[in-house]
């Protein structure tokens, strides 16, 4: 102890130079290191004063790459810096890098990388979850006590399930998206990863907020660490039906189970409850991820920023050569079948329809937990553990199929967190808890309440150099 | 596929094609389970979250200056973004 910051830094940058996990896809070393000597000379204070962090790479920050993960942002360093970012910066913390990620967040496994794909620190050969794989495998080996992710259809919370850490997506709204890439801009939300329940809140505390710049943004009066510590006394915990059974390995049943009996010991009481179009909601989440993003990423035509071909031809050609050779296939899977359903003649049978059926499964949120109902909802986050590297993405539908339970949460817009609740054969398992808008404060001390009871949050992963 | 190729401004080579037909036919078939679903009565849900128009004062504040705008252009000619032609 007493060492430095710069010492701190600097050891931490041996070990993600040591690691096999390719969680970075950029490291700021230089940057980091010039900051934590400032730190030395004069010590600043904050909520993160010195602390180091890591950074998804689709959260803009200034004079630092940030690719998405893709050929066609390679070498974009942004000229400003995100809301989040800014907010990191003014209390303290230091950056240490951008993590990789599926490319623009399309992905559950961050196998869509250009720069490859992220391994799992529980058992390399398999994925870390995604798209926000680069972050959990950073924070559960030790490469990063912290770490921002997004979450646009479980991006944050299946890579917390899957390395054995803390995951919060937010509500949609209380953090702003200002500065972060967009995929699909109505579903998607910056939130933290971290080993403890206690730093994601700490985290929280720092980024969220009404900003200007964003304006969906909500003002909200945050507190979210101080609230910590009240227990679950008197909450009622909903079961969702539609979450346990066909599908769902037993053995993340059986966890899931046991934590709910352990939330009971500590005072909750539980309830079976039911949110019966969850079946609908893998349909209803793609059609409307694809087609926000065909839209989105219409801005990525290599004139302003990103990846130019040798000699420009006339301006359509030169675009869509550009963008075929720039976006990898799931980024082009997704952006073609986007433009699809909004296209002429379709955008009734596809868009329309789902944002109707986002109606029926918001409302369902709505009445499962309204004023008498329950407070929370528990489910596993993932219906399985970490798969194996190479094993689904040949098959895009079997891919999309893993985000069965984390898809309806962002349709929702309802808040929601992956606490780690056992080990199948050795992999992590994550307990899902969802509160009601902009109720993070119910899920927070839920969470703290079950990870002190609990000891699966310290175990630590083989991985670690 | 040509059409939506045009559309979406993204060339789909030979070798792309069959695989992306093949991936769409399973992906659709998938998505049309929604019109099991009487949505006939149902309000389309754009936002999660309620909001108003939001109001601000009409102030100038600082942005990126030209040269900041430029600095990830991969090409500029007089201080512009240089784009393919365009007739």
């Amino acid at each position: 102890m007493g060492a430095s910051a710069e010492d701190a830094v600097a050891a931490l940058f041996g070990k993600i130079k040591r690691s096999r996990l390719n969680a970075y896809n950029v490291l700021s070393e230089d940057l980091a290191l010039e900051r934590a000597r400032d730190f030395d000379r004069s010590p600043w204070s904050g909520l993160m004063a010195g602390v180091p962090i890591a950074i998804k790479s689709c959260i803009s920050t200034r004079g630092i790459e940030t690719n998405c993960s893709s050929r066609i942002l390679s070498g974009y360093t942004p000229p400003y810096d995100a809301t989040v970012i800014e907010r990191l910066k003014e209390e303290g913390a230091i950056i240490v890098g951008k993590t990789n990620m599926d490319e623009f967040a399309m992905g559950t496994s961050t196998e869509t990388s250009y720069f490859g794909p992220t391994r799992n620190p529980w058992d390399l050969d398999r994925v870390p979850g995604g798209s926000s794989g680069g972050s959990a495998a950073a924070v559960a080996a030790g490469e990063a006590p912290a770490a921002l992710g997004s979450d646009t259809g479980g991006s944050i919370r299946c890579p917390a399930s899957f390395c054995g850490i803390v995951g919060l997506k937010p509500t949609y709204g209380l953090v702003s998206r200002y500065g972060l890439v967009s995929y699909a801009n109505s579903l998607e939300q910056i939130g933290p990863l971290a080993l403890t329940v206690e730093d994601a809140a700490l985290v929280l505390d720092v980024i969220a907020g009404h900003d200007p710049r964003d304006s969906t943004s909500a003002d909200t009066p945050g507190g979210y660490l101080s609230a910590l510590d009240r227990g679950v006394d008197g909450l009622t915990l909903g079961v969702p039906e539609e979450y346990f059974g066909e599908g769902v390995n037993p053995k993340v049943e059986r966890s899931v189970w046991d934590a709910i009996s352990k939330l009971e010991e500590l005072g909750a009481s539980w309830k079976e409850v039911s949110l019966p179009h969850t079946k609908y909601a893998l349909a209803a989440y793609y059609i409307i991820a694809m087609s926000e993003a065909s839209s989105n990423l219409a801005r990525f035509d290599g004139l302003r920023y990103g990846l130019r071909l040798g000699a420009d031809q006339d301006w359509h050609t030169t675009f869509s050569d550009i963008r075929a050779a720039g976006f990898g296939p799931e980024v082009k899977r997704r952006v073609l079948l986007g433009t699809y359903a909004l296209s002429a003649g379709y955008y009734g049978r596809y868009y329309l329809k789902a944002l109707k059926v986002r109606t029926l499964i918001k409302e369902d949120f709505e009445r499962a937990l309204s004023v008498g109902g329950a407070d929370l909802l528990v489910t596993p986050t993932m219906p399985f553990p970490a798969f194996k590297i190479g094993e689904r993405i040949e098959d895009p539908l079997s891919l999309y199929m893993a985000d069965v339970f984390t898809v309806p949460i962002n349709l929702a817009g309802v808040p929601a967190i992956s606490v780690p609740c056992g080990f199948a054969d050795g992999l992590p398992i994550g307990l899902q808890i969802i509160g009601r808008h902009f109720d993070e404060v119910s899920v927070l001390r839920a969470a703290k309440a079950y990870e002190d009871a609990t000891p699966y949050h310290e175990a630590v992963p083989k991985e670690v150099v | 596929m040509d059409h939506i190729s045009w559309l979406a401004s993204i060339k789909v080579s030979e070798e792309e094609r069959a695989g992306f037909v093949a991936s769409f036919n399973s992906v659709l078939d998938y998505f049309h389970q929604l019109d099991e679903l009487d949505t006939e009565d149902v309000e389309p849900t754009y936002r999660v979250v309620d909001l108003n128009n939001v109001f601000r004062e009409d102030e100038a504040t600082e942005s990126l200056s030209q040269e900041e705008a430029l600095s990830n252009a991969p090409r500029t000619e007089n201080g512009y973004f240089k784009s393919p032609r365009i007739v």
